[in-house]
Parts: structure tokens; sequence; C-alpha cells
């Protein structure tokens, strides 16, 4: 019973559990399964490493070819005129005009038109502040105590939020979805899969790690100065961070300990799990991406050496409107920044906001996201990316089709920790595929369709593939949107 | 660029500003005119001491005129956001920068307020902006952002102890103008008095229709005491929910002279609102209207302008729930007057002629769309005959782009106000210069 227990999560494994098990021999794994026996599941999260697992399933799809269009890899290249292939959820083929194309494909004429991967917003707030922005359904925020590590955005997720449907209808494929930003520690970022569902399950991104969100700044110290609690300034923040760190340093040390005795089939009493902990514990484990909010580049500096203090890495800076000055220190640590095209000046630290602060990072070597934070902006990540671009040609800095595209694709798949699965058009990815209807990064750009794991999933002419949200039906406009 | 080379630009660049009266003429230029001429593809627009002289393509180019080759470049009318906080917000998360509500309701007039040092002005320009419509917001309206205010706005309900008329009123408008070294830069003072209604109005009123009630009867005050002015100053009239301040603010609407500009969003409140307006013979402009297609006809056949976001089409509230892109075409086809906007806030106050695009690429026709955000909003606050196309005899608000205006790839190349060119300078782009300056060791301070 043990044994076969171990086997069924093993093949669910997290690194996690690869750690304390699977990757043993089958002897240690006995032991370890036998002294950890008495445990029930939920109070070791290694033995339990995905307790809300992902249900996701593909749509029903074809195998789909689209010839003739325009095509952006997120790789650097542009292919004029070329093919991609799509068969079982997967894209098969990139290639020029000429490429082969299967006899029992379904074939769309991309002619005049474009196709890139799908977009990937690593900044979202869709389902736990969907729209209607009405109380009862404002969960984005547990503003209750500074460090709320514990606290799952999936659990907040309303799967029905119409705005899922309409970022779809502007090729959005992938999102992260994060908790707000009152928070030091806001809790664990979900990511998930596009698709129309009746539970957020049936959206999570198979195997994609978890993100932990993180806030510098202005709103957790005065969201909790205002109730004249800690922090309420600056350094109430950093010390706060650390503080955490430390717990989280002594949490995983209390666990491990009691890992390496029950591998050894010594008794050992297993700590008490703790839900915050143990999300802070996955970053130091390198399980858990760090999605840090953060204006300014002095800030910035600060994350960087509190990571170094406790060994973490930050994977991005979100809104990070002092990229462009921060841009060397960026490149050193490898640390993304997420950013808008021009959107600023809204409070002080986002006061030195520039429309080319993407552009002359990208310049200088970092890796630029261009996210959203927003139900409107997801909608046209595409023409934030052409904002962004522009600002960059207006000043001389050379920006291609074939850069620009990665900010909203390869990029953030590589940020949220899935660019081994999607983000790029090459054999052997996700078939997350968007087909425009021109120049994607023209202000007039529509997506015609957009496919999710090679399914259809939205088509602009075809009502049978525009889904409405519940909430929707029997309201004025019926869901539909243009 | 040395650094001992950029004091010498600057001054050189103040000087050929200071030359208002001059003679301009750009020359090859795809004129995109905004009135019955139409799009000129290689014509010439001559001005002269801030006004326009001649459009076309065989106008006669004085000897004395300083001439500005476009090189196929787009010259369109300078860009009007038709409402905007610009200039009476800096920073909206720093309250001592807010200048665009107050606690005087209708007797409020933003114009006072209005700080021609904002750093967003020359950012403005740097979009193609020439002028706006600076309007007040009643101290309840216009949520924040829920992100950035991380959990404390998002508060709903009505939070108001009692009910105060005046809250329903924002005030008075203001018409701004862009140009640099400005001293007066408000153009066009009491242009409209502004009043939030939907959801905004029912956090006043304590409901929606009770919004309505309120504002029916503050007309009614002020009607009668304006018949009665003796009377209100000898304390001989009966008790009015305003102050007199407010009641003189609303004379200019009741006698049509100036419209109401009202936030309203519904389908239901529009009706409301237009038949008010039919009783009270008010003239009315609606801002928001994101359900305005399903009551276009109505919206045309009062001849009421809207001023719509084009890209609203997500239930915000419980009143937009019919938001659609394709709002602004469905409502020019039924022959209503749009101007469209960008987010009300500075902040993305450069979304206005994005936002134009994204309309047609959601069936506006071009030329409508264009027309959106340089002449109707001209029409809609009565100031066409000076502003809004190029034409004969209007202001010489002129943008060279060097590309289709509304698009993301294009940005103005040149911008004239009243026929002054404009410095391409703005603090993002001081900020955007002072970290491409390649690294010399010195820290960016020095440069």
């Amino acid at each position: 019973m043990g044994d076969l227990r171990l086997k069924r999560l093993c093949t669910v494994a997290l690194s996690a559990l690869v750690l304390y098990g699977c990757a043993a021999t089958g002897g240690e794994s006995a032991t370890k399964a036998d002294a950890s026996k008495s445990l029930v599941k939920g109070l070791d999260a290694s033995l339990n490493p995905d307790p809300f697992p992902s249900t996701y399933k593909p749509l029903p799809s074809k195998a789909t070819a689209i010839v003739g269009a325009n095509i952006l890899t997120a790789t650097g290249q542009e292919i004029d005129g070329g093919v991609v292939v799509m068969a079982n959820g997967k894209i098969v083929a990139v290639g020029p005009a000429g490429t082969a194309v299967p006899a029992d494909a379904v074939v769309v004429d991309g002619k005049g038109k474009w196709v890139t991967p799908g977009v990937i917003d690593a900044h979202s707030h869709l389902g736990v502040y969907p729209t209607p922005a009405v109380q009862a359904r404002s969960d984005g925020n547990e503003a209750t105590d500074p460090n709320t590590a514990q606290v799952w955005a999936e659990h907040s997720i309303w799967p029905a939020d119409p705005g899922f449907n309409r970022a779809r209808a502007g090729g959005v494929t992938t999102l992260e979805i994060l908790p707000g930003s009152a928070n030091l520690f806001g809790g664990r970022a979900a990511i998930l899969k596009n698709v129309p569902s009746l539970t957020y399950q049936g959206m999570k991104f198979p195997g994609a790690p978890y993100g932990l969100k993180m806030a510098c700044g202005e709103n957790p110290k005065r969201v909790y100065g205002s109730m004249h609690r800690s922090p309420s300034t600056a350094m109430g923040n950093v010390a706060g961070y650390r503080k955490a760190w430390i717990d989280a340093a002594e949490y995983k040390r209390k666990w491990d300990e009691y890992h390496a005795k029950a591998a050894k089939g010594e008794k050992a009493d297993p700590p008490k799990r703790d839900l915050a902990l143990d999300t802070l514990s996955g970053v130091l484990r390198g399980e858990i991406l760090v999605q840090n909010h953060c204006y300014r580049a002095d800030e910035m500096a600060t994350m960087i050496d509190i990571s170094h203090e406790f060994g973490f890495h930050v994977a991005m800076f979100h809104h990070a409107s002092e990229g462009y000055k921060a841009a060397d220190m960026l490149v050193k640590e490898g640390v993304c920044i997420a950013t808008w095209a021009d959107w600023a000046n809204f409070k002080m630290e986002s006061l030195d906001g520039i429309e080319a602060n993407a552009a002359i990072a990208f310049k200088k070597g970092v890796c630029v996201v261009i996210h959203s934070d927003d139900e409107t902006i997801t909608q046209h990540l595409n023409q934030e990316a052409a904002i962004a671009m522009a600002a960059g040609n207006r000043v001389g800095i050379a920006i291609t089709r074939a850069d620009a595209i990665a900010w909203i694709t390869a990029n953030p798949a590589k940020a949220i920790g899935v660019l081994g699965k999607t983000g790029t058009l090459e054999a052997g990815k996700a078939g997350d595929v968007v087909l425009w209807n021109r120049d994607p990064f023209s202000v007039y750009a529509k997506a015609d369709k957009v496919f999710i794991d090679g399914a259809l999933t939205y088509d602009r002419f075809d009502p049978k593939y525009q889904p409405k949200s519940d909430f929707e039906l029997g309201q004025p406009g019926q869901g539909e949107f243009q | 660029m040395s650094r001992a080379f950029v004091p010498l630009l600057m001054a050189a660049s103040v000087l050929a500003l200071s030359a208002s009266a001059e003679t301009i003429a750009i020359t090859h230029a795809k004129i995109e005119t905004v009135s019955a001429a139409g799009t000129i593809e290689d014509g010439t627009v001559l001005f002269k001491d801030g006004r326009i002289i001649a459009v076309g393509t065989h106008v006669a180019i004085p000897a004395t005129a300083r001439i500005v080759d476009a090189k196929g470049g787009v010259v369109t009318p300078g860009i009007f956001a038709v409402s905007s906080d610009l200039s009476v917000m800096e920073v909206e998360g720093v309250r001592n920068t807010h200048e665009e509500s107050s606690k005087l309701g209708a007797a409020f007039d933003v114009q006072y307020g209005i700080n021609p040092a904002s750093t967003l002005i020359p950012l403005a320009r740097q979009g193609g902006l020439t002028r706006a419509m600076v309007t007040p917001v009643a101290p309840h309206g216009h949520e924040g952002d829920r992100d950035e205010n991380a959990g404390e706005d998002y508060t709903a309900g009505t939070a108001n102890e009692g009910v105060n008329a005046s809250s329903l009123f924002a005030g008075l408008a203001a018409g701004l103008r862009l140009k640099v070294g400005d001293a007066d830069p408000v153009f066009a003072p009491r242009a409209a008095m502004v009043v939030d209604l939907g959801d905004d109005g029912a956090r006043v009123a304590g409901s929606h229709g009770a919004a309505f009630q309120l504002l029916k009867s503050a007309l009614d005050d002020a009607r009668l005491y304006a018949k009665r002015r003796g009377a209100y100053d000898n304390g001989q009239s009966r008790s009015f929910a305003l102050a007199r301040a407010e009641m003189e603010a609303l004379q200019p609407v009741l006698s049509g002279k100036i419209p109401l500009l009202a936030r309203v969003h519904s389908a239901g409140d529009i009706r409301q609102l237009l038949k008010l307006a039919k009783e009270e013979h008010i003239k009315l402009v609606l801002e928001g209207a994101e359900e305005g297609w399903l009551v276009g006809e109505a919206l045309a056949a009062s001849k009421t302008p809207v001023i719509i976001d084009t890209e609203a089409d997500l239930p915000q509230q419980f009143e937009t729930l019919g938001s659609r892109l394709d709002n602004a075409a469905r409502l020019q086809k039924a022959g209503v007057l749009v101007a469209i906007t960008g987010n009300h806030s500075f902040a993305m106050l450069r979304q206005a002629r994005f936002n134009a695009g994204t309309a047609v690429a959601n069936g506006l026709a071009y030329e409508d769309a264009l027309a959106a955000i340089t002449l109707n909003p001209a029409r809609i606050w009565g100031l066409s005959e000076h502003l809004g196309s190029l034409a004969p005899g209007k202001d010489a608000d002129v943008v060279i782009w060097n590309g289709d205006p509304l698009e993301t790839s294009s940005w103005p190349l040149t911008v004239f106000i009243a026929g002054t060119e404009q410095p391409a300078s703005s603090r993002a782009f001081q900020l955007r210069d002072r970290y491409l300056h390649a690294d010399d060791g010195m820290p960016p301070a020095y440069h």
C-alpha cells in the first residue's frame, strides 16, 4: 500500500519529492515511506506537493497547418510566408514555404496574416479581481497581515470571470494569476492555461511551478502603516522580508533534518507544518519562483541583496518602472523585468516610468517582459509591446518584431517557469498559437484564431468558438463584446 | 551628445520658439484636414500669426515663410483630449497634487487649480496633444486603480452620511491650451458643468434613480433662485439644497449656454437622463456611455454627443454589462456625434490616439476615428470655429507625424500650437536620455 501510494506520487512528482524519495533506490523509498507512514498526507508538504492538482485537458483538436503566414517564432526568427503545423496538441513543424503538411491536417490559409506564439501575461489578476468588480468577488489581497505567504491565488479565482474570454480574444493563452501587492508576501501565484473551465483546477498549467508574490515599496507600508502596524516605512518592509526568510530557513532546516533521519529509518518527530513557511521554504529549495512587485531601482538592489543573504533568486521584478536605471544590475543577476509601455506617474514610486523603459533595458541586455496587471491592457499586450518598441526606435534603438515578440511570449514563459513547454514556435512545444489578421504590432491587429495545445479555442469569425461566461448569459450584450 | 553641447541646442530652440508671429509653410505633407477637403496626398499647410491661411496642393508660399518640409509625413490637426485631468493631477498617489475635485459642488471652477508647470503637459504634447478639456470629478467619483490601491479602495457601497446635492456636481470644466510658456493656458473657461451619475451618483443620492431626482431638484432650485434673487438676498425665499454660488454656476446650463457633461453608463440611466434633459431644456454631453449602442437612435434624435473609451468591453459594474468594442462604430452609424477619450487620467493620456485606432479595428471608419479625437471634441465644446480641423481661419494647432497618427509605430515629429513650434522635450525624455548616456564613470546625475 505504501509503495503504491509512493509510486503514484512519483508520477506527478515535483522536485520536492525527487529530493525525498523518487530519485532514490527502491529500498530507501520503502524505508522512507515506512517512516512517514504515520503522518497524514496533509502534514508533510513533501508527501503532498500538489494538493489541488490540475485537471486540465486540452480541448478536442485536429491536426492543423497554417500556411502562408508571416511567422514570428519568438526565437529571433521571422519567416515570411511560412508554415506552422500542429498535431496531437504540439507544434510539429515550423518552417519556410514548402514545409511538408500532413495529409490529414486542416489547412488554414495564412496569406497576408501573421502567426506568433500564444501571448503570455505574466501579471494578471483575472479571476481574483474579476469583473464585475464588486466587493463579493474582490479576492486578490488578503490584506490582514504583511506576510500571507500561506494563501494561494488559485483559491480566489472565479473561473467565470468574463475577462478570461476577452483576454483570449487578444491572443492570451497562458496567464500568471497573482495575489495583489498589499503585503510583503502576498501568497502563491498560479499559472493557468486560458481555457473556459468550471474550476480553476481545469485551467492549471500542468507541471508549471508556483510563483511567490512579493511586494516592495509603497503599498505594504501604506496598508499596514494606516493600521498602525509594521511595516509603516521602507525600512519596516525590509525588516519584514528578512524576518520571514530567517523563519523559512529555520523551518527548512528542521524538515531537512527530519527527512534525513526518516530516510535512515531513525526515529524522528516531524515539525509542525506551516503553510506560509512551506511556500517560503519552497523558494529556498528553488521550486517556487519569486515574482516581485518593485518599481524603483534602489529597492530592486535591496531585494537582490536580501536574495543573496538567504540564498534564493528573484525571477522577475514586476512593474519595474525604473528597470532602465537598473539594467546593469539586472543583467548581472539574471533578473527579468515586467513593465508597461506607458503607464506611469500615478504614485511616487512610478514617477520615473518612461515609455523607453523596456527599450533601454532591452538594449542593455535585460530579459524584458511586457505585462498587463489590468483586465483591459491584457487584451492588447501586442500593442503595448509595439508602443514600447516604438519608444526605442524613436531614439535609434533598433528593435525588430522578432525581438519584441519575445517580450510577450518567450520571456514571460521563462520568467514564470514554463519556457520548456510553451512561449515559442518550435517543434515539440505546446500548440499555443495565435493567427493575427495583420502585423500583430499594429493598432489595427486582431487575433483571428487562437489555439491552445493545438485546439482551436477562439475564432473571431465563428460563433461556435466564442465562449461566453455563465455570468453574461441573459445580460445586455450576452457576453458578446465585439 | 556631449554635455557641453546640450545648453547650446536648448538656447537655439528657445530662440526659434519665441518667434510666434512667424509665417510657416509645411510642405510635402500628406494632410488629413478633418474637413470637407478630406485627405490631401501631397500638399501644403500655410499659417501666419497663429492662424491657418491656406491648406491645399497649390498654395502660394510667401518669400518670408519658414518652410518645414514634411517629406511625406502625415499632418493632422492637434489632438484634443476631450475630457481629461491633465494639469489638475500631477501624481495620483499624492493628495496635494490633486486639483480635480472640491467640496464646492457645482460652484467649483477647475480653471483656478490648473498647474501650467505640470510635467505631464510636455509629455502630452509628445503624444500630439495640443488642447485638453479639463473636467473635474465629483469627490466620490472615479475609483482608483484597484491593484495599486491594494485593497483599501475596493470597498463598494455607500459610505456617505446623509444626502448632499452639492456632491453630485463636480463643477465647471476648462479648456486648456498646451502651448509652451503660456502664462494663462486656459482658453475656454467654464465650458461645461460636470455631474457624476450612475454608480457615482448613487453613492451620493443613495441609488441611481435618486440621483436623477436630486439632479432635477437642484436644477429646480437654481431656476427658482434666478427668478427671485432679490428675495433670496433679503432672506425671503425658501431654503435651497445648494449654495448661492452653485445656483449661479448652474445658470448657463439652464439657459443652454453650456452643456451638462454627465458621466453615465447604462442604457437605462441614459434614457432617464435624456428624458430629464428634455423636460429641463438643457444640453447634454455624455461621458462613459458604455451601453450607448443600445440607445443609439435616442441619442441621435436628441443630438446628444457622447465621449467614449473604446477599450471598454468588460462588465466592470452592473451598469456596464453591455460594454463592447464596437460601441463607437455603432453610435457613429446611428448618427451620434462621437468623441474618443483615453483613460481620464493623465497616466494613460496618450492612449486617446491608440483608442481611436482600436475603434477603427472595430468598425469605425478611419476619418471618423480621426475626427473623434480632433474635430468632434471641438464641436462638443462649442469651439469648432477655431479648432479641430485644418482649414483657413482656424488656430494653427498642427502636428507632423512620421506615419499614421493612430498607429503604435508613429510619433509626432513637430508640434505647432497656435502657430508656434513646441519644444520636443519632456521630463520623461530627459530621464530617458540621461540613462541612454554612455557610462563614463560618472553617476547619471552628472548627465
